[in-house]
């Protein structure tokens, strides 16, 4: 294409296009979607439910095409049958034959295996002719849901056959799940087999948290609103708490999880990422690469609290009773060794090196079988700084909070005191609380559906990129290399909160952990 | 739930919301909007409501019906019904009947219902005011929500809109072609990336929708917009394609047809009164786009 192209190109702006057009959704342009891995939990529960609800909501284009890559010898129609119960299944919307029916007509299958050149090639004449029946335009995402180690190869066979390369005018994606590596190194390891295949530009790095309306929400609340953003500094922000909680186990997770903990597992993305959003300064525009650019400030400030055998913790659940059931400890949970010290809870403490959060503690904590599920982030405030009344009377008053509730029951609570009625002068802590449930939609989009989407039009600001998944490693890095030379995790009963040095970390500096 | 209090005042109808609420435990405190409906006739009370509970799924809302109960009995009377629980939705309705001189006075008898703080939109589902922004009723309103389909004339109704609008007026019959405007916009992105250079716009006579479909694309292309009467589908033209959108009159699916290319099927069926409602609940700002389709319908030929 010449320059003199390039320009009209760019000049050409669609007529019935208009940014005050609130009403008119963003349909995505003809594309096919190729998941590898389309046999796994994940696709099944979450990637195929999310594309029949973006077909549902008249998101996906006429043009579309789901195909499915797996070793398994199945013919379209076999693919066919494990999308329509996996929608039956797990689909968020109701289901309606004609969405269905138009959808099922862009279902494909290719059997094979990562290894094998031949497969790929039947992959791309797979794709070759949807082009052509189908009218794909030769745009294609391939969602790698598939086991990190296997990247590399996939990433090269795409780049052998020619599929990451991207005709004129179309466009070649590649979405990839966590874990992105499991340190600094083997990250940019990862980062660099990828970007040396598919530029950062078409790398889509999926944290599903992302995805989330009320992760997305934190935005609109700080930068939204007056009342909040001025307290949130070190002046009255006496200390945050992040958490993720499970209360599941890892019965028949072993092969995946064991080696790698509960740091590596959530901390090193999820968390972090709530925390850059959480500390992050006002982007200068919504821009993904203001919002990245925001982002990547607030992590490279962002280092741990030392020494850390006083500011971590980690635990291993041991047998106990989780909510009326008996569970066992994870040294006897299937695929696990005896032997096993792998973390199944952490937590950490985090300095933020800015003038905004200097002096104030960032605690990150994340478990398996904790007491319930819930992923929160809580902004306690400091005592005010005077209290004009007898001590008796402020007794039961503890720190103002304002807790942004990320799952389940999704919202915000604001925690303050308020006098008890009666004659006497008493405060006590009462909750205000706001549903985004019972305020907004039924219910929300799933963050998958969003993801998807977003990948298909290539709107990058909610996928973090490359520097952000090595600065989240290279802040958790001396914490994963200190646990790894100084003994094992302390145990903790299944259904508990965690071991008693989680506790005692935050009791050092006269803390305590909020119940979520 | 329902509960009728024949004869009655607004201080009598807002103590028993409050107690019903209180024993009942159908407490929903979120509430987004006030939504008032005002109709003529009985048969679209029942579908109003209906519409309205299923907007109520996403934008809950405490819902007012207004109909005009016996005009010309000389005494003035106020029957009402309450509909909580399971009969509402996710909201609360309140039928307000009016007869004698108080019909002509329906705004004093909402205003004490209005919940605070919240915006207010008025839906007329059949017949509309010609000023919908100075009628009692819209006057207390920041959205003011019209269905030409419904009304007499319909394509004299979409076009009397211009003339009658004032910032935060909307029109069912243009939420109903949104996906329509949609999947033209998202074709019209594909290469070639050539100008517009005429529009067909072919459907029922009385479907006001098309109208202001037609209004639409007569604003944003440079070239003739022809509307005329025949099977349902929108034609794109440019220099070395045809962007062209049909669906049978009462199918589910639609065929995009482009020059050169496979057909591809998308379903797109009619849109009831409470996906357009839904919408048109979800942004309560004025739509400029809408106002700027309105003035286009003038410049459409018709055919």
């Amino acid at each position: 294409m010449s320059p003199a192209n390039d320009r009209a190109e760019a000049a050409w702006r669609n007529p019935l296009r208009d940014k005050r057009d609130k009403r008119m959704p963003r349909i995505a342009g003809p594309c096919a979607v190729v998941i590898f891995g389309v046999t796994g939990d994940l696709a099944r529960k979450k990637l195929m439910p999310a594309i029949y609800d973006l077909a549902n909501r008249g998101l996906l284009p006429p043009s579309f095409a789901l195909v499915g890559f797996a070793r398994r010898d199945w013919a379209d129609e076999d693919f066919g049958k494990i999308v329509y119960d996996a929608v039956k299944q797990h689909a968020r919307t109701p289901f309606r034959q004609e969405v269905w029916d138009r959808l099922a007509e862009g279902f494909r299958f290719v059997q094979g295996t990562f290894d094998d050149d031949e497969s790929f090639e039947r992959l791309k004449d797979t794709l070759h002719k949807l082009d052509i029946e189908r009218g794909t335009s030769g745009n294609h995402a391939f969602y790698l849901s598939i086991p990190p180690k296997s990247f590399p190869q996939v990433c090269e066979q795409l780049s052998k056959s020619g599929l990451a390369d991207k005709p004129e005018g179309s466009w070649s994606r590649v979405v990839i799940e966590k874990p992105f590596g499991h340190d600094l190194k083997s990250a940019e390891e990862l980062n660099a087999v990828v970007n040396s295949v598919f530029p950062e530009s078409s790398v889509f790095r999926i944290d599903h948290y992302l995805g989330k309306e009320t992760v997305q929400n934190i935005l609109a609340l700080r930068f939204a609103n007056e009342m909040f953003e001025p307290v949130l500094n070190s002046h009255y922000v006496d200390s945050v708490q992040i958490t993720m909680a499970e209360d599941i186990g890892l019965g028949g997770r072993g092969g995946y999880y064991d080696g790698v903990g509960a740091a590596r597992d959530v901390i090193q993305n999820h968390l972090l990422q709530l925390l850059a959003l959480t500390a992050m300064e006002e982007p200068v525009s919504f821009s993904p690469s203001e919002l990245q650019a925001e982002k990547i400030k607030v992590l490279s400030a962002t280092r741990l609290a030392e020494p850390l055998d006083e500011t971590t913790s980690r635990g291993q659940y041991i047998a106990g009773w989780q909510g009326g059931e008996k569970v066992v400890g994870l040294l006897d949970e299937e695929g696990f060794s005896k032997t096993s010290t792998t973390e199944t809870f952490a937590a950490i403490t985090l300095d933020v090196d800015t003038r905004r959060w200097a002096g104030v503690p960032f605690y990150l904590r994340t478990g398996k079988r904790l007491g319930r599920r819930v992923t929160e982030i809580a902004l306690l405030f400091k005592r005010a700084p005077h209290l004009p009344f007898d001590a008796t009377m402020t007794d039961e008053l503890g720190q103002n909070a304002l807790v942004i509730r990320v799952q389940p029951d999704e919202g915000i609570t604001l925690r303050f005191g308020s006098k008890v009625p009666g004659h006497i002068m008493e405060v006590r802590d009462v909750s205000m609380d706001f549903s985004y449930g019972s305020a907004f939609a039924e219910e929300s989009p799933e963050a998958y559906e969003r993801l998807i989407l977003d990948v298909l039009l290539g709107e990058p600001s909610l996928f973090p990129v490359n520097a952000e998944v090595e600065l989240s490693w290279k802040i958790l890095d001396p914490a994963l290399e200190y646990w790894a030379t100084h003994g094992k995790p302390d145990p903790y009963e299944a259904g508990t909160w965690g071991p008693e040095s989680a506790f005692e970390m935050l009791r050092r500096s006269g803390r305590e952990w909020r119940r979520p | 739930m329902i509960v009728d209090l024949p004869d009655t005042n607004t201080g009598a109808i807002n103590k028993k919301i409050v107690a019903m609420r209180e024993e009942g435990g159908a407490i929903t405190l979120g509430r987004v909007l006030t939504l008032v409906v005002s109709t003529d006739s009985e048969a679209m009370l029942e579908e109003s409501i209906d519409a309205a509970n299923a907007a109520s799924r996403e934008h809950p809302c405490r819902v007012i019906v207004v109909i005009p109960g016996d005009r010309l009995t000389t005494e003035a009377r106020l029957d009402a019904q309450l509909r909580v629980g399971r009969d509402a939705g996710a909201n609360e309705v309140v039928v307000l009947r009016l007869s004698g001189p108080l019909a002509n006075h329906a705004s004093s008898v909402v205003t004490p219902f209005l919940l605070p703080d919240t915006p207010v939109v008025t839906w007329w589902p059949d017949l509309a005011p010609a000023v919908p922004a100075q009628d009692p009723l819209g006057k207390l309103a920041i959205r003011r929500i019209t269905d030409a389909t419904n009304g007499s004339d319909p394509l004299a109704c979409i076009k009397s809109r211009l003339n009658g609008y004032t910032a935060g007026d909307t029109d069912l019959a243009w939420s109903r072609v949104t996906y329509w405007r949609a999947l033209l916009a998202a074709a019209i992105d594909q290469p070639p990336h050539e100008p517009i250079t005429s529009a067909l716009v072919s459907g029922l006579k009385d479907e006001p929708a098309l109208d202001i479909l037609a209004g639409w694309l007569a604003n944003l292309i440079d070239g003739p917009v022809t509307r005329t009467t025949g099977e349902l589908k929108v034609e794109l033209t440019r220099p070395s394609e045809t962007v062209t959108l049909a669906r049978p009159q009462t199918g589910v699916t639609a065929v995009l047809s482009r020059t050169g290319k496979p057909d591809a099927l998308v379903p797109l069926a009619r849109r009831e009164a409470k996906e357009c409602l839904a919408e048109d609940l979800r942004r309560l700002d004025a739509d400029e786009i809408y106002y700027d389709a309105l003035t286009g319908i003038d410049k459409v030929q018709y055919v």
